[in-house]
């Protein structure tokens, strides 16, 4: 090894604290950056392969019945690829061991042979025989929350008549990586199944021979797929159609993408904190040790080193430092990286294994390290090595201690000694000490963004089932029921309140813009189901015009007091007017309302209703949902707050897992800033200090004198980072923002008291670190050197 | 010119001048200094402190630009050496010895040296040099752990180990005691003898001259005298 690589290793040995504290904060940002895009491009891949091998559609409608040979005319419209005509039907499930009742999609398959598209991936069983009644292939996440085996069997109400599905096969769908139902932001697999049943089943059992009430299209690359929806809902509408969506706004597939939006911003925001402050800190060290050895450079540049061979040994210091921390950080990403697949393998169900690591990732994040480290210190090495060797022989002048602000304004003859050094020291370097400060907020605000999430979802939950949605259940009608159907249910012994809403699935349009949605009428009395804007205050419902999600207005680029057209997708399909008279500014969901007569009105229907929320009394629950079993009328009935609250808790242990991550991460910013401050300091100032200890000053006042400089930025920075985290979490709730979902703004008092708490523990754990420094101050050796 | 033609000038210097701005202030280090070395002679500059002595040797040795003036190397005009041939000139021809040493402390002895020798011509291995020192016995040690004598024997070792052209000495005794000083400046009359190495030593100690050829004295920055010596005394005869 030649003698200038050795000096370097010696070097880098002399200031390991430093190099480590440094490398970790590199490593914890790749860390990030390498876990957050590998998953992303593992879903991504696993994604993008699955749709292809299974050949997932890219438009989608529904409709009311349409003869087969429809389904052939689809293939006409000019870019579509391949057509797959289908029934698909909801029914009402009795479940072993679950009182309340669940629904069940059933989609037909084909007797025999593959489908053209939305093939299904089986995992374990066989396919249903064709022959044989009652024989499902059913989806892994409703039977795995109930432990279904192939031969189980569930009882279902179909088209009114009671009939026992035997479960033959288990499997997955690329239609539903997540099996969300519309309308809900979280999955319900427990209440919520998905079967599949061969073709000539469902057309007996459902009267559908010859005829289909779901179409699925595949388009070739290039076509233009609104053209085609637009085609489709052409072709379709005699024949009820509900109107043609494309995979944008496909629940499974638009949840996907979200997460993956998720990630993407998340593979951004803390690398580029962490790299920023690892930039900080290396630029602040090595500063520090060009200060240190500039007559060493002096020496190398008047032995022949040319000023190049001189930067690069001080550039590949840095160097090392940088591939220690960014091997550690590829290693702890990698491992991250697989625990956080893992987690997403909860949530969206794959055929394969997800998780592979890119090799593009690790190279793009090592460049994207590199160069943020060396951007620091390029600049610095530069000036460093420019200068004359004999101007370098020589010392640096000593700093310019001018009468600070603080002096000027008489402020020291009222302070102690101590304060009075410290502040003046400040004072002295702003720059740095802001940096600092600043390091040490960013610690602190990525812990607040760490429980960001987890405050914003309990918002949310308490906001929507605390406030807006009091009932306890929601009851659907198989189709509209004279308003006067309610009263007998009323009577049903359990059911406190009921409410009755008319829901028709709609699109509404406004100039060139159009958006397919509900239109929902409430009635004049709402305590169950509330509208409400994100500040919680109810919004009023005038006795005719639309009220719609401040979303839905924004895509459709409208203002309170434009004329919408709405466009009913079903019965008789009518086409309307109404002005829009408000917005409500909520949190989910493009929804449209209005006053439930008013609707009747237009709708030129008599007074009818599509469903009613209850509150059922403590304990009555079974009872009632017993009882609306066997009401022939009602299709389904839905619980969300339970299923939220059995999503929540599989959520929870994931949020557990993020936290640590978090506070891990803010400990190495905070640790690594503080350590690094209080060592540079300490090398800066070991002369004055060792001075101070041998004209009398114990241990204890240097280290004061010290450390109390970090201590007041650390109080300094806690304020800052709580700023600093505000204004992250602000962006972020913008950056997430989806049509599905808007995500409030809110940080509740413990997630500010847990991050100050953390910052404060890490301050005082590096102090305690350099404070043995201090102790073994060598009072001789600093003071006999010439400096 | 004004050399004998039998032998070579390697520098030549003429009307040197060096400024130093310091805010408000100038300091004139140098004051049109015209000055001419040898081959195979030792010189001994002598001057008060503050009298500029560094600031020649440092401008000769490429280390530091002239306000105004010239340098000839050999007969090369250093003004108009680019970064890279200055860099290369430091390296192939010239050896310093530092008055503080500079020693990289955490580089041992036996490491200082090849430093240096790792990226010369025709260099001598590391451990010869550091015997031409008497300092063969601790080449692992690191300068930390040697006196002060010590550590400027291994900075003469450093200079002379890549057999250099010129040899510049910046008071190499200045921070000794007389023993060691004897010793170091022993060694280099050695390299200036058995190698035939073109020396300069600064000094403040007029005692010191009776070993040069030629003993230059500069005050306030302009050369007051030139003496040739007659006798050269062996740097251990030398009467303190
Ligand atoms: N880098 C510098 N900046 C300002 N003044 C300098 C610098 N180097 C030397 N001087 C001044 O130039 C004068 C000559 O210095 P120097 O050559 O070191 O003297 P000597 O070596 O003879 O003691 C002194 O007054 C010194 O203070
Ligand atoms: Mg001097």
């Amino acid at each position: 090894m030649r003698a200038l690589e050795r000096k370097m290793i010696r070097d880098l040995l002399h200031m390991k604290g430093q190099a480590v504290a440094i490398a970790s904060v590199i490593a914890c940002g790749l860390a990030v950056f390498v876990g957050a895009q590998s998953t992303l491009w593992s879903l991504k891949s696993a994604r993008d392969a699955y749709y292809e091998r299974n050949r997932f559609s890219h438009v989608f409608s529904s409709l009311k019945r349409a003869p087969n040979p429809v389904a052939e005319r689809a293939l006409e419209i000019p870019g579509v690829r391949r057509v797959d005509d289908r029934i698909v039907k909801g029914v009402t499930l009795d479940v072993p061991g679950l009182t309340e009742p669940a629904t069940a999609k059933l989609i037909s398959y084909p007797d025999r042979g593959e489908p053209t598209l939305n093939e299904i991936h089986l995992l374990v069983g066989r396919h249903a025989d064709p022959l044989r009644t009652g024989e499902v292939v059913a989806e892994e996440a409703f039977a795995t929350e109930h432990g279904f085996r192939p031969g189980d069997t569930v009882d279902a109400v179909m088209n009114g008549r009671l009939q026992t599905l035997t479960i033959v096969g288990i499997c997955l769908s690329p239609e539903y990586i997540t099996t969300i139902q519309g309308g809900s932001l979280w999955p319900d697999d427990r209440r919520f199944a998905i079967f599949w049943m061969p073709r000539r089943q469902m057309e007996a059992a459902f009267e559908m021979e010859g005829a289909f009430n779901d179409l699925a299209l595949s388009i070739v690359p290039g076509a233009n797929e609104a053209e085609v929806v637009r085609r489709v809902d052409r072709l379709l509408a005699p024949y009820g159609g509900l109107g043609a969506i494309g995979r944008d706004l496909h629940l499974s597939h638009r949840f996907v993408s979200d997460e993956l939006k998720q990630l993407q911003t998340m593979s951004v925001i803390p690398p580029s904190i962490f790299l920023g402050v690892a930039a900080f800190l290396l630029n602040v060290a090595l500063r520090r040790l060009l200060t240190l050895q500039r007559e060493q450079i002096a020496a190398l540049k008047a032995f022949g080193y040319s000023s190049r061979e001189i930067s690069v040994h001080y550039v590949s210091l840095v160097g090392l430092i940088i591939a220690a921390g960014s091997l550690v950080g590829c290693l702890l990403g990698t491992w991250m990286g697989r625990s956080m697949t893992e987690m997403y393998a909860e949530f969206y169900r794959f055929p394969t294994t997800l998780f592979h690591v890119d090799y593009r990732v690790l190279f793009a994040g090592c460049a994207l390290t590199f160069s943020a480290g060396c951007i620091g210190v390029l600049a610095a090495v530069r000036s460093a090595v420019r200068i004359q060797p004999a101007e370098a022989m020589r010392p640096e002048p000593p700093p310019n201690y001018e009468p600070s602000l603080i002096e000027r304004l008489g402020w020291h003859r009222i302070l102690p000694q101590a304060p009075r050094m410290i502040l003046r020291e400040l004072t002295r370097r702003p720059a740095k000490a802001i940096m600092t400060t600043l390091g040490i907020a960013f610690a602190c605000a990525i812990l607040i963004v760490g429980n960001f999430g987890k405050d914003a979802v309990d918002f949310l939950i308490d906001f929507q089932f605390g406030l807006q949605e009091r009932q306890d259940a929601s009851i659907s009608f198989y189709e509209a029921v004279p308003a006067r159907a309610i009263s007998s249910m009323r009577h049903i012994e359990g059911i406190e309140a009921i409410e009755s809403f008319r829901a028709v699935p709609a699109r509404i349009r406004f100039s060139q813009f159009s958006r397919q949605t509900s239109l929902q009428g409430l009635g004049p009395k709402r305590e169950l189901f509330r509208l409400l804007n994100t500040d919680g205050e109810e919004v009023d419902l005038p006795p005719d015009g639309l009220v719609l999600s401040a979303a839905l207005a924004r895509i459709l680029h409208l203002e309170v007091g434009d004329r919408v057209r709405i466009e009913v997708l079903e019965g008789e399909r009518v086409v309307r007017e109404a002005p829009v008279v408000g917005l409500v500014d909520d949190f989910a969901g493009t929804s449209a309302y209005m006053d439930i007569r008013a609707l009747n009105r237009l709708l030129r229907e008599p007074p009818v209703i599509s469903g009613a929320w209850i509150s059922i009394r403590e304990g009555a629950e079974e009872s009632v949902f017993r009882e609306l079993k066997e009401t022939p009328v009602v299709a389904g009935v839905t619980l969300q707050r339970i299923a939220v609250e059995g999503f929540m808790d599989s959520f929870a242990e994931n949020l557990l897992r993020m936290r640590l991550f978090n506070v891990t991460f803010a400990c190495v910013i905070a640790i690594g800033v503080v350590y690094n401050s209080a060592r540079v300091a300490l090398s800066e100032r070991g002369r004055e200090l060792a001075t101070l200890r041998v004209i009398g000053f114990t241990r204890g006042e240097v280290s004061t004198i010290l450390l109390g400089e970090l201590a007041f930025l650390t109080a300094l920075a806690i304020p800052a980072g709580f700023a600093i985290g505000y204004g992250l979490c602000r962006f972020i709730s913008t950056a997430l923002e989806t049509e599905l979902y808007r995500i409030p703004l809110v940080l509740n008092p413990p997630t500010f008291a847990f991050a100050a708490l953390v910052v404060v523990g890490a301050t005082i754990l590096s102090s305690l670190l350099v404070r043995r420094g201090i102790d073994h101050l060598d009072m001789v050796a600093v003071l006999k050197s010439r400096e | 010119m004004d050399s004998p033609p039998e032998i070579q000038a390697v520098y030549e210097a003429h009307d040197l001048t060096k400024v130093y701005h310091m805010g408000e202030v100038s300091v004139h280090a140098l004051r049109g200094v015209d000055i001419h070395l040898y081959e195979k002679e030792l010189i001994v500059l002598l001057g008060h402190s503050g009298s500029g002595k560094s600031t020649l040797l440092n401008i000769l040795g490429g280390l530091d630009i002239p306000s105004s003036g010239e340098v000839f190397y050999r007969g090369n005009r250093m003004s108009d050496f680019s970064e890279s041939e200055l860099t290369r000139y430091r390296r192939e021809h010239v050896g310093f010895v530092f008055q503080f040493y500079n020693l990289i402390p955490s580089l041992t002895a036996r490491e200082n040296v090849a430093l240096v020798t790792e990226i010369a011509n025709d260099p001598m291995k590391p451990e010869d040099a550091l015997a031409l020192v008497d300092l063969d016995e601790r080449m692992d040690h690191f300068p930390s752990q040697m006196s002060g004598g010590e550590q400027q024997r291994v900075a003469i070792a450093r200079a002379i180990a890549k057999q250099p052209d010129v040899l510049l000495c910046d008071e190499p005794t200045g921070a000794l005691d007389l023993e060691t000083g004897i010793m170091v400046l022993e060694a280099i009359d050695n390299v200036n003898r058995e190698l035939g190495t073109t020396t300069a030593v600064i000094t403040h100690n007029s005692v010191i001259s009776d070993m040069a050829h030629r003993v230059i004295r500069l005050r306030d920055g302009q050369i007051e005298s030139i003496v040739e010596n007659e006798e050269v005394k062996p740097a251990d005869q030398l009467n303190w």
